[in-house]
């Protein structure tokens, strides 16, 4: 087990005038569960592969424990890159699936039979050690592959989007075994994915990365709820947080007549103007015409609750990550009286669920 | 949705296969060979005319990515499977979306390594399978290409007299860079290796195996034979400028191993007393490119080297060693090569390749004039091998079936 910290550690490829990972900070904790997440081309996996030894690290350091690899081979530093493509023999009994690698290494009879012993408690796999894989079921062989990741009793497992191949279904349960799997064996895990749902459902924190550059490492209800600018704001969340352009005034920012209130100092040198993030849950419908008017254009209906989407007579801005493009005015309402199709309504956030960030740096503004 | 066919070459028959419905699901009429297991995507054998593809049904984003990566690897001319298309939008009968299709060509007498160990073979396979493997990997390698998931079901052999020449079959996992670091390097190693030795050692478990052959020495021998050839491609060499003919030298050693030399940089130190030579490009196909030249014939590298010698043999005998090499070439071709690759009956051209075949027949003269104890005419080694040795091989132009023993992993669940 052990801590794995990213010390300013950056990769710049020759004859790329940026670097693709640049001066990162990160420390994780023993045993904690990290996730990179990020849009394409955002380093996230570059980063990790900084870690493995994949990936020359042009500055700074990578430290596992108390010890520096930033120079090690891969297979000098003790992690295990847990690979989608596992396959199993057919031939070998499930033991023998899960501990060849281990004999590989050198690791005496004994210590590997312990070992696959440990790993098949954890997985419920010990009535099947002497079956071949052809006997299990689907999850079963599933688990097999994991105890071959999990015998070698590595200080980090790393996972480049692992389920990746997988179909909606089986991404999500697998994502729950992997979590608590990981959380079992409370082994180090950095965990790559483009995907902002799985880095929220999996990570004990998760870090942003955009251009190379982290944007925000935190814990998911941290990332959801103080989003460090506007980037994360957009980037985390399904649907997406509303983003606008709004003019401040005294006391706070106008939306159409109606004032949210803003702490004065927070809004001390900002400017005119102030980018206003709020979520789709955090709206109310207005009984009088204040707040932003908006055309409803779409109503999808949940049951409990529905979401509309439509157009705000308001400067939004552009989405970003996976939400990208799609700009219209997300809000979640009551789902027994939604408004319908081309009506025109008025929404307020509720009070203290604003997201203020300083329009040109883009930077949250206030906690 | 739409049915959405890429493909280079386009084939009205292509959409007469049932796209809607699910591969594995898919009539055997349509089939080329019968699946015999499963493997960890579904893969099915299909004939289009004179064709057999070899059709994967994997996610839209990953079939795009898995066909781009084999053009590129293609035109970068690293021995790798032909891609022929994806198929986008397929949906069932009832509009339920269907993955898409990624759709390769077979490889003409090509082997999976499962086919090879299911026939009685020379003792040194594993290791000219290495040998084969260790080649395959370096020439990636050079390119800048990381695999990602090296191991011997994800490649497909090719007989190279008495050889084997490998050819990429999965790119799945690939990654094309500029160049590649020494830790991706390492990395491919260290995952060839544990691939290889499970897949031996399974085979070891099912009996196939050949006694002698330990799965874990196999296995590292592919690290030690990647390296010598790195090496000996890549590796800077010093000498004193007085030893120049060792840059001849390095590339006569070069062309030996097969490469040509594109580019070498030669440096000489600020007192111009020792010189540092390191090839910079190298490019593979010394032997199977100087033959393509001399006699217009495409085969493997080691049968070329082989169809050389005996050109260079028959230049001798001919005492024609002044003559224009083109021409001589081309009778050797019309009077030696051909007359004994088109005695091969038809009903037996399915067992090896041509080139194949005048190597082998090159051989079986060698071994009855050793026991004879005189020479024996080719035309009478020509007949007892037609006769006796070639009958009795199996059929390899169309040997089928990736990996199919290899169990699902991911792609089955509970």
């Amino acid at each position: 087990m052990a801590t794995v910290t990213f010390d300013n550690a950056t990769r710049q490829y020759p004859g790329n005038p940026v670097p693709s990972v640049d001066k990162l900070n990160i420390e994780i904790a023993d045993g904690e569960f990290l996730v990179l997440v990020g849009p394409s081309g955002c380093g996230k996996s570059t980063s990790l592969r900084m870690l493995a030894g994949l990936e020359e690290v042009n500055g700074g350091r990578i430290l596992i424990g108390d010890r520096d690899v930033t120079n090690l081979s891969p297979k000098d530093r003790d992690v295990a890159m847990v690979f989608q493509n596992y396959a199993l023999y057919p031939h070998m009994t499930v033991a023998d699936n899960m501990g060849f690698a281990l004999k590989i290494a050198g690791v005496d009879k004994g210590e590997i039979r312990k070992r696959v012993e440990e790993a098949a408690k954890i997985l419920d796999l010990t009535p099947y050690l002497d079956r071949k894989p052809k006997a299990l079921s689907g999850g079963q062989r599933q688990r097999v592959a994991m105890g071959r990741a999990i015998v070698r009793s590595p200080q980090v497992f790393l996972m480049d989007e692992p389920l990746s191949n997988l179909d909606a279904k089986l991404r999500v349960q697998t994502r729950t075994q992997i979590a608590s799997l990981q959380r079992r064996l409370g082994v180090t895990t950095v965990y790559v994915t483009h995907d902002q749902v799985e880095a929220m459902t999996m990570g004990d924190r998760v870090a942003v990365l955009k251009d190379g550059i982290l944007q925000q490492c935190d814990s998911p209800r941290r990332m959801y709820d103080h989003p460090a600018n506007v980037f994360v704001a957009g980037f985390i969340g399904s649907p997406a947080m509303n983003l606008m352009d709004v003019p401040v005034t005294e006391g706070g920012v106008d939306l159409h007549g109606h004032t949210v209130p803003i702490a004065r100092e927070d809004l001390a040198g900002v400017g005119n103007h102030v980018t206003l993030g709020v979520r789709p849950e955090d709206l109310d419908l207005s009984s009088d015409a204040s707040g932003i008017p908006v055309t409803v254009d779409v109503v999808e209906e949940l049951g409990a609750d529905a979401y509309i989407y439509g157009t705000a007579d308001a400067k939004l801005l552009e989405a970003t990550g996976e939400n990208a493009g799609a700009v219209p005015f997300i809000a979640r309402v009551d789902g027994r009286r939604p408004p319908e199709k081309g009506e025109k309504i008025y929404l307020k956030p509720k009070t203290g669920h604003v997201h203020v960030f300083n329009a040109d740096s883009g930077l949250r503004v206030g906690d | 949705m739409t049915l959405e066919i890429t493909t280079a070459r386009p084939e009205a028959a292509l959409l007469d296969l049932p796209w809607s419905t699910p591969l594995e699901e898919w009539p055997e009429s349509y089939l080329a060979a019968l699946p015999r297991g499963i493997s960890r995507h579904v893969v099915r054998f299909v004939r289009l005319g004179p064709r057999v593809l070899a059709v994967k049904e994997i996610k839209d984003d990953i079939a795009d990515r898995e066909y781009a990566m084999l053009r590129n690897l293609r035109r970068l001319d690293v021995p790798s499977v032909e891609p022929f298309g994806v198929v986008h939008g397929r949906t069932t009968s009832d509009g339920e979306p269907l993955d898409a299709c990624l759709i390769t060509k077979h490889l003409q007498f090509s082997l999976p390594y499962r086919a090879l160990y299911s026939q009685n073979l020379r003792p040194d396979t594993a290791v000219r399978l290495m040998d084969a493997l260790a080649l395959l990997l370096v020439r990636l390698h050079l390119e800048g290409f990381w695999w990602g998931d090296v191991s011997l079901s994800n490649t497909l052999f090719r007989r190279d007299a008495g050889a084997f020449a490998a050819y990429l079959v999965d790119a799945e996992t690939g990654e094309l860079h500029a160049r590649l670091s020494d830790g991706q390097r390492e990395h491919d190693l260290d995952i060839a290796r544990i691939n290889i030795a499970g897949e031996l050692m399974d085979l070891a478990a099912g009996g196939f195996l050949e006694e002698h052959a330990d799965p874990f020495e196999v296995s590292a021998s592919i690290i030690e034979r990647y390296h010598t050839l790195w090496d000996a491609l890549t590796g800077t060499e010093r000498f004193e400028s007085g030893d120049r003919w060792r840059v001849d030298e390095r590339i006569r050693r070069l062309n030996e191993l097969g490469f040509d030399v594109d580019e070498l940089s030669i440096t000489t130190d600020i007192g111009g007393t020792e010189i540092v030579i390191t090839p910079k490009v190298v490019d593979a196909g010394h032997h199977s490119r100087r033959l393509l030249r001399l006699t217009g014939l495409d085969v493997g590298e080691n049968q070329a080297r082989r169809l050389l010698n005996d050109l260079d043999a028959y230049t001798a005998a001919t005492d024609r060693q002044g003559e224009d090499e083109e021409i001589v070439a081309h009778d050797w071709l019309t009077r030696v090569y051909e007359p004994i690759t088109r005695a091969v009956p038809r009903e037996l051209t399915s067992r090896l390749e041509p080139a194949e075949v005048f190597h082998e027949v090159l051989e079986h003269r060698w071994y009855m004039s050793e026991r004879a104890g005189h020479d024996t005419p080719i035309e009478e080694a020509l007949r007892d091998y037609v006769s006796t040795v070639l009958p009795a091989k199996p059929e390899e132009k169309a040997v089928l079936g990736v990996d199919t023993e290899e169990m699902p992993v991911i792609s089955m669940f509970d």
